[in-house]
C-alpha cells in the first residue's frame, strides 16, 4: 500500500504524521518512508538517519556549438518554455527556464546542440529508526522540484508499506507525489485557512481518482468546519490530534512524539487498518 | 514602487497572518496572493470582483488514435514519463514540450492550451487585491504568480499606488522564485522548531541568492525560547536583521475565524508585536 500525505496549506502536520506513522507501524510490517517535500525536506530532522546511498538528479540543458550554428532559430521556435533565444547574431540559452525535454537538439539542421547534465538536486537514501528512509533535496535556486519527486519514488520497495510526505501546495510536486498513491491522507487544522486548503488538497486527489481520508491536527483550536465539510463531502475523518503544548514541545526539538506519548503507537496502528479500509472501498 | 514579500520556506509559520496585519496597517496600498496552490490571503478581505478570467499557462499533449500507429517513437523521446507503454499520454507527468508531436511520423499528437486556473482583482476592505487559484490537479503555479504580480502592478498603476505586499507561497521552488522577482525586500517568518530554523536557512539561501535585501519576524516566538535564541544567532551570524518576535497568541485564530487580523483586536498580545514590526519594518524602509 502507498499513503501520501499531504494537505494543502503548509504546517499543518503531514511531517509529524509521516514520521510518527512511520515509527509506529515499522515495529510490525516492512515500512518505507519517502520525504517528497524536496523543497523544504524536515522528516530527517525527527530520525536517526545517515545515507548510505546519494544520487545526483539532473536535467539536460543545451549547450550551442557556436562554430556549427547557423542563427537559423528553429530551436527558439520550437522551444515552448522560451528557454532559448536569438538575438542577432547571439544565441542565449535561459538555465532557469529550460525543462530539459531535448527538442531543441532534435529540431537543430546542424548538430549544434549538444546536451550535458545540470544537476537539480540529489536523493538519499538508507535506513533510519528500524525502517527504510529516502529523501530528496532540491538545490538553492532551482525552480524544478518534480524530476526528484519521481526519482524519489522509482526507489519504493514493492513489499513494504510506503509512506511519501508530500510538499504543501496543490501544484505539481504536490501532484507529483499524490499521483500513482493508494490513499491520500490529508492533515488539516479547522481554521478557515485549514478548511479553504483541504478542500483544494480534495480536489487535487479526486482529480488523480485517489480515495482520501482526512486528520484534524491541533483539535481544538479553530472550530467545527472542517468535521461539518468531511460529513457533507463524505470524507472520512480517521484522526483527531489535540492541540496540546507537550506535542507541540516535542515536534519543536524534533522528537517524534509517539517516543514519548508511547500510547499514540496503537491510535497509529488502528489509523493504518482505518486507511486500508478506505482504500479499498 | 516598495514591493515586500512575505515568505517562510516552512508552510504554517504565519506568513499570511502577518501580511495580512500589514494589509490593515499599511496606508496606501496594493495586495498580491502569490500563493496560488493555497491561496488564503482574500478570506481576511473581504473582496467584492472586479475583474477575472480563466489562466492557460501549458500546453499538453493530445493523441488522435485513429492516427496513431503505435509506432513508439513518442515515448522513446519523452523524458517525463507521460506515455506509458500502450503510448497512453499521461497529462499529469506531461510538460508540453511537443518531442512528441514533433517525432510523430503520422501527426497524432498536437500541442493544445488548457486552462489551469482562474486570475481575478478585487476591490477588498483593505484596497485592491490581485490573485488567483490554480484548478484542482493543474500545474504551472510559477507561469500563474507571475501574472498575479503582473495584475497587482497594473493595479498599481492605475492607483497611483507606490506600495505592493506580496503574500507568497511555501518552499522554495518554482512559486517560490516566479514571486522574488523584482520585489525590494522579503519578510521571511519563522517559528522556534527545528524544523522551521532549518527551512529558514533554505529559503534564505534562495532569497540571497537573487539578491534581495530580507528581514526575520520569529513567530510563536515563547513555544520553544531555547530555539527561539538559535534562530537569533543564527540571523546574527547572516547578518539577516530581526524586525521582531510574535507570542503564541490563539487570538490570531480566532480573529482569522472572523475574517480579521489578530491587528485589529487591540487586545491581542500577538496583535501588539506585529504593530511592533510593521513600525519597526516602515523606519527602515524611509
Amino acid at each position: 500500500m502507498r499513503i501520501a500525505i499531504a494537505s494543502g496549506k503548509g504546517g499543518t502536520g503531514k511531517t509529524t504524521v509521516a514520521v510518527n506513522l512511520a515509527i509506529s507501524l515499522a515495529e510490525h510490517e516492512p515500512v518505507q518512508l519517502v520525504d517528497c517535500d524536496v523543497e523544504e525536506p524536515n522528516d530527517h530532522i525527527f530520525l536517526h538517519f545517515r545515507a548510505d546511498q546519494v544520487r545526483s538528479v539532473a536535467k539536460l540543458l543545451p549547450r550551442v556549438d557556436e562554430n556549427l550554428c547557423t542563427h537559423c532559430g528553429k530551436c527558439a521556435e520550437a522551444c515552448e518554455f522560451k528557454a532559448i533565444a536569438i538575438i542577432g547574431n547571439k544565441i542565449l540559452v535561459y538555465n532557469d527556464l529550460c525543462h530539459g525535454c531535448g527538442l531543441c537538439a532534435m529540431v537543430c539542421p546542424t548538430g549544434a546542440i549538444t546536451e550535458t547534465p545540470h544537476e537539480l538536486g540529489v536523493i538519499e537514501l538508507g535506513e533510519a529508526d528500524g525502517f527504510q528512509f529516502a529523501r530528496g533535496v532540491l538545490n538553492i535556486g532551482e525552480a524544478m522540484a518534480t524530476p526528484i519527486i519521481h526519482e524519489l519514488k522509482d526507489e519504493l520497495h514493492p513489499n513494504h508499506l510506503a509512506i511519501l510526505d508530500a510538499p504543501p501546495g496543490t501544484g505539481c510536486p504536490t501532484i507529483a507525489a499524490i499521483h500513482g498513491a493508494d490513499i491520500a491522507l490529508l492533515v488539516t487544522e479547522s481554521t478557515p485557512f485549514g478548511l479553504h486548503d483541504l478542500r483544494a488538497a480534495v480536489g487535487v486527489a479526486r482529480s488523480l481518482s485517489v480515495p482520501v481520508a482526512v486528520i484534524i491536527n491541533r483539535y481544538g483550536i479553530g472550530d467545527n468546519r472542517v468535521e461539518s465539510y468531511c460529513a457533507a463531502e463524505g470524507i472520512p475523518i480517521v484522526l483527531k490530534i489535540p492541540f496540546s503544548r507537550e506535542i507541540a514541545s516535542l515536534y519543536s526539538r524534533g522528537i517524534p512524539f509517539v517516543k514519548e506519548l508511547t500510547e499514540w503507537r496503537d491510535r497509529f496502528i488502528v489509523l493504518h487498518e482505518a486507511l486500508k479500509k478506505v482504500a479499498t472501498s | 514602487m516598495k514591493h515586500t514579500l512575505f515568505l517562510s520556506g516552512k508552510g504554517g509559520t504565519g506568513k499570511t497572518s502577518l501580511a495580512g496585519a500589514f494589509a490593515v496597517l499599511t496606508q496606501e496600498k496594493v495586495l498580491a496572493d502569490c500563493d496560488v496552490d493555497a491561496a488564503n490571503l482574500y478570506l481576511l478581505l473581504e473582496p467584492q470582483i472586479v475583474s477575472e478570467g480563466v489562466f492557460q499557462g501549458i500546453k499538453l499533449a493530445i493523441k488522435d488514435n485513429d492516427k496513431c500507429t503505435a509506432c513508439g517513437k513518442c515515448r522513446e523521446v519523452c523524458r517525463f514519463r507521460a506515455i506509458d507503454e500502450q503510448f497512453n499520454i499521461d497529462s499529469y507527468m506531461c510538460e508540453g514540450c511537443g518531442a512528441c508531436a514533433y517525432v510523430c511520423p503520422t501527426d497524432a499528437i498536437t500541442l493544445s492550451l488548457v486552462d489551469c486556473g482562474r486570475w481575478y482583482t478585487a476591490a477588498t476592505r483593505l484596497g485592491p487585491l490581485a490573485g488567483a487559484e490554480l484548478y484542482p490537479g493543474e500545474e504551472t503555479s510559477g507561469k500563474l504568480v507571475a501574472m498575479v504580480k503582473e495584475k497587482a502592478m497594473k493595479l498599481a498603476e492605475e492607483a497611483e499606488l507606490q506600495t505592493l505586499l506580496s503574500d507568497g507561497s511555501p518552499g522554495i521552488g518554482c512559486p517560490v522564485i516566479a514571486s522574488i522577482s523584482g520585489v525590494s525586500s522579503v519578510i521571511l517568518v519563522t517559528e522556534p522548531t527545528l524544523s522551521g530554523l532549518h527551512d529558514l536557512e533554505r529559503i534564505l539561501g534562495v532569497v540571497e541568492h537573487f539578491g534581495v535585501p530580507a528581514y526575520l519576524v520569529i513567530n510563536k516566538a515563547d513555544l520553544n525560547t531555547t530555539i527561539s535564541t538559535q534562530i537569533e544567532g543564527f540571523a546574527q551570524r547572516r547578518k539577516l536583521a530581526i524586525l521582531g518576535q510574535i507570542p503564541y497568541d490563539d487570538k490570531v485564530t480566532k480573529m482569522m475565524i472572523q475574517g480579521k487580523s489578530a491587528v485589529e483586536d487591540q487586545e491581542s498580545p500577538a496583535g501588539k508585536a506585529m504593530r511592533e514590526i510593521f513600525s519597526r519594518f516602515a523606519e527602515i524602509l524611509k
